[in-house]
């Protein structure tokens, strides 16, 4: 079945993303954009010590300021607030959006200042006199999870947030019965999404109407039930604008604790409240660092290769507040056997809280650096039972046929071609020829490698790791709500309930409609309901939105085509079985030349109720929420549940070359096939992917939140400090699609957005080591900067008593 | 500034962003970094492609700047450079494509004809982190084709 043949109006086709307009004529609307009458500006203090008791905080002198409408402190917020809601429920940890007591990472906010202006702000913010009792500071997980590291909460008696071990499967006895064992400790350094629009939120306080309307730059689940537990209002006392423009997120634009201070500024002062973090203030204090992850994997096979089983360690560094980041440990198990048949696995998560910023969600949730192991372990073990890489994988992979495909985690894989697109991969790359290029270019000396590495993307978010992880959070809804109407004109209508950053949702949700009334999508508007007039949303994380707002989207549609056809029915007195909407019109199968048009259906059903069948309602609107397409059950007493509901799968064959007088690894080509079944927007798909592998490289070569290992100072404080790679750094990319579509969605749309990044960090890791082979070099560690690389070829040749 | 003259007393340390985006309320031109790296607040000045973080206010005074508000086509609708950034998908989340399009005007100022390399080098100072920076610089060579059509 290729569902990819099937000829769609408009899915699958080129059509210009509407959003694109606003953004190239300057019209975007982005959070830091607003300007509301009074408004007053937020700048805050840092702390400057990764550990230390707070003494005092005055900020007498500031309000002194001329222009200075308030400021506050920790303990206003421990007074007026609830603290952050923290999804392990630990029971000691309070996070405030200011320091209280303690400060536990350098940049940690200690006061805020509300000011006329941002300069004024930032002028009087300097007058905040501080005082701090330093205490010693721990910055590596596992040095954190020793007895006698300094305990960043004391309360909890331990660093250890969460632990648990999970087995699945026979793991001993495919240890024991193996023929190889291959055992190897990785490091996956910090860092993050990094947007250009750093986090921007503003807020006012409608006395009038008791309600707190917000603006923000957000992507993130439960954020107006986490902001109203804070702040002590009612849900309902909030209303989030989701028409607000988000520049750039990757699963990183949370900023609750930005949005709590802002609300709360907001009705102190009685005066519509802003906060654009500047550059500085994201990179160090907004909590918005990805995972940190020390691995311990281990790999059982046969002598031929057959992988029997999988052990992997994560101990991930949490930073000071262990939020929703825990659960990034959860996801991958979604998908912990990657494309192979993996018999038993085995899982042991630490979750490490130190004085390091709070971690947040990451494009991936965590995926991204569980198959950069699994993959390195794949090469590992290709070297050492002596089988070509490409033909261990082509051994192992899971097969076509044997789809629907469970996992030893509890998760079933819903479709895939995996020896199909390495196929596709290698024909695209001319890996034959590449092959060549390579031994002739060595021969010359220049260190040239490739990769090849694959990846399995789940998509939907049935993000039943809150579950797993925490068994009190007990919640198996993931829904998805679009409203579609056609007003008494006949032009059409849809309504989504969140905000979007460069998705290009509106699109997408426009050629599904479209697709199923047979209207052009560019004539469709598509708006964001805020909070209060919108319908249950689980935000656009996890790749779900094709998948779970488009199948909302789709059956939304297909409620009105079935209203017209009853209207149609009553109306010719023709059984509704013999009718057909096709088009715009309802049609009779047995005899084509009897219909109904668009007008009259519109007509009737806005304008004439004596012409509307009995207890049908006026009008032509139809609400769909959507429940994630499979799962929807608890985990099991061993951990093992259904995750993600769609699996893509994706190939990369990046060519590096590597400088041996400084270490410096450049790519070459790169080269990709990949599949998440029906595309709906070709150009958003590649965009996306092309995307992720530039998040990829990022991770590969270049971006690392640095500490300072004695004083927990933080040291990538710029984006001179941290490298993001511009378009020198980042080769073009070849495409190769392939589709294998849903049997869960109804276009057999997957996820896309985050393949990428999850694959190209193994793929290009693949690639360096490829490039030193002659050397026995190993990578184990990201990203793989000049230096790391330079030290790993002095070694090598060390070692060699070169 | 995009043609009109503006007089307006500003405080010294006023950057230029901030007065084009606050005093001006011309919020096309977007702030990044604040230290001239990503390049979302490039803005032409007397033609030439200039970090507006990284300028005061002042320093513009008796200059000609242009904006992403000020690219328009000659019939008023959209400039061919933004044309072909809409048909190519050079643009995601649109905060990085203010700056990439003045910056990709500069250039094509220059250089009507770049090659991929060249237009890669032109944008280097421009970062954007939806992208990938494919569909950009397809966008650009694109614009430049339209334009060497056109001539």
């Amino acid at each position: 079945m290729n569902l990819a043949k099937q000829s769609f109006q408009y899915v699958s086709r080129k059509l210009r993303p509407r959003e694109d307009y606003r953004f190239l004529t300057g019209k975007g609307r982005f959070a830091g954009d607003l300007v509301l009458p009074k408004m007053v500006h937020v700048a805050l203090v840092g702390s400057t010590h990764a550990h230390a008791r707070l003494l005092s905080v005055d900020v007498s002198r500031a309000l002194a300021h001329p222009g200075v409408v308030a400021a506050v402190t920790g303990e206003d917020l421990r007074r007026d607030t609830n603290p952050i809601p923290n999804y392990l429920e630990t029971p000691t940890i309070r996070e405030y959006p200011l320091a209280v007591d303690k400060v536990r990472y350098v940049g940690e906010w200690v006061a805020a200042i509300i000011a006329t202006d941002r300069y004024v702000a930032e002028d009087a913010a300097e007058l905040v006199d501080v005082e701090y009792d330093p205490l010693p500071a721990v910055i590596d997980a596992e040095k954190a999870i020793k007895p006698d590291s300094p305990l960043v909460h004391e309360g909890e008696g331990s660093n250890v947030a969460w632990h648990r071990r999970f087995v699945w499967g026979p793991v001993e006895e495919d240890f024991a019965g193996a023929d190889v064992v291959i055992r190897q400790r990785f490091r996956w350094r910090r860092h993050s999404g990094v947007p250009i629009e750093t986090f921007a939120v503003s807020a006012e306080w409608d006395e009038g109407t008791s309600l707190l309307n917000v603006w923000a730059s957000i992507q993130m689940p439960q954020f107006e039930e986490q902001l109203a537990h804070a702040l002590r209002l009612p849900v309902n006392s909030i209303r989030v604008f989701h028409d607000v423009d988000v520049g750039g997120s990757y699963g990183t634009k949370r900023g609750i604790k930005h949005s709590i201070l802002v609300g709360y500024l907001a009705r102190l002062s009685a005066r519509p409240v802003q906060l654009v973090e500047d550059r500085l203030e994201y990179m160090r204090g907004g909590g918005a660092h990805g995972p940190d992850r020390v691995f311990y994997a281990e790999l059982a096979a046969s002598r031929e290769g057959l992988i029997k089983s999988f052990r992997l360690k994560t101990i991930d560094d949490n930073g000071a507040f262990p939020g929703r980041s825990p659960m990034q440990m959860g996801k991958p198990l979604g998908a912990i056997v990657g494309p192979y048949r993996i018999n038993s696995v085995e899982y042991e998560g630490v979750a490490v809280t130190t004085n390091k910023t709070p971690q947040i969600a990451f494009r991936g949730f965590g995926q991204s650096p569980t198959n950069f192991v699994l993959e390195r372990m794949v090469d590992r073990l290709s070297k050492e039972v002596k089988v070509e890489r490409i033909e261990l994988r082509r051994r192992n992979y899971i097969h076509p046929e044997e789809f629907p495909y469970a996992i030893p985690s509890g998760t079933t894989y819903d479709s895939g071609d995996y020896p199909e697109v390495l196929r596709k991969a290698l024909e695209s790359a001319d890996f034959p020829a590449l092959l060549r290029f390579q031994a002739e270019a060595r021969e010359r000396g220049r260190l040239i490698g490739i990769g090849v590495s694959g990846c399995v993307e789940p998509g939907g978010g049935n993000a039943m790791f809150l579950s797993l992880l925490n068994p009190k959070n007990e919640v198996t809804t993931f829904p998805e709500g679009v409203l579609v109407k056609i007003d008494a004109t006949g032009t059409v209508s849809a309504q989504i309930s969140f905000s979007s950053a460069g998705q290009s949702h509106e699109t997408m949700i426009a050629m599904i409609v479209g697709e199923q009334l047979g209207v052009h999508p560019d004539k469709i508007r598509v708006l964001h309901a805020d909070s209060l007039s919108g319908l249950p949303t689980q935000t656009p994380v996890a790749s779900r939105m094709a998948i779970v707002a488009g199948t909302a989207a789709y059956h939304a549609a297909g409620k009105l085509k079935a209203k017209m056809v009853r209207i149609a029915a009553h109306n010719l007195r023709i059984p509704e079985d013999d009718l057909e909407y096709r088009q715009g019109k309802v049609i009779c199968r047995s005899n084509p030349k009897v219909e109904m048009g668009w007008d009259q259906l519109v007509r009737i059903a806005h304008k004439q109720f004596h012409r509307l069948p009995i207890s049908e309602e006026p009008g032509l609107q139809a609400i769909h929420v959507q429940q994630v397409p499979s799962g929807g059950k608890l985990p099991t007493d061993d951990g093992r549940v259904h995750m993600y509901p769609c699996y893509s799968f994706s190939v990369h064959i990046p060519v590096v070359e590597v400088d041996p007088e400084t270490g410096l690894v450049k790519i070459l080509r790169y080269y990709v096939a990949h599949d998440c079944g029906t595309v709906i927007n070709p150009d958003v798909v590649d965009g996306m992917v092309i995307g992720g592998i530039g998040h990829g490289i990022g991770a590969a070569l270049y971006e690392e939140f640095v500490y300072d290992e004695e004083t927990g100072q933080f040291l990538s404080q710029s984006l001179m400090d941290y490298l993001l790679p511009s378009a020198l750094e980042i080769p073009p990319v070849e495409l190769t699609a392939h589709c294998t579509p849903s049997p869960l969605t109804p276009l057999g749309q997957k996820g896309v957005g985050e393949g990428g990044y999850m694959t190209a960090p193994a793929a290009v890791a693949s690639a360096v080591e490829d490039a030193l082979s002659g050397l026995g070099v190993t990578i184990t560690e990201l990203p793989m900067t000049p230096d790391r690389v330079f030290r790993l070829l002095e070694s090598a040749q060390t070692h060699k008593g070169v | 500034m995009n043609g009109v003259e503006y007089v307006r007393m500003v405080e010294p340390r006023r950057l230029l962003v901030d007065f084009l985006r606050q005093d001006l309320g011309l919020t096309g031109t977007h702030v990044g970094c604040e230290h001239g790296v990503c390049g979302a607040c490039t803005v032409l000045l007397d033609g030439l492609a200039v970090r507006s973080c990284l300028m005061l206010a002042i320093q513009a005074e008796g200059h000609e700047l242009r904006t992403v508000e000020g690219l328009a086509g000659e019939d008023g609708g959209v400039h061919p450079l933004q044309e072909a950034f809409w048909e190519n998908h050079g643009v995601q989340c649109g905060y990085c494509t203010p700056g990439m399009l003045m910056a990709a005007y500069g250039l094509l100022r220059e250089n009507p004809a770049p090659t991929e390399q060249e237009i890669r080098e032109a944008l280097a100072g421009n970062l954007c982190r939806c992208t990938g920076y494919h569909q950009i610089v397809r966008s650009v060579q694109d614009a430049a084709e339209r334009a060497g059509v056109a001539r």
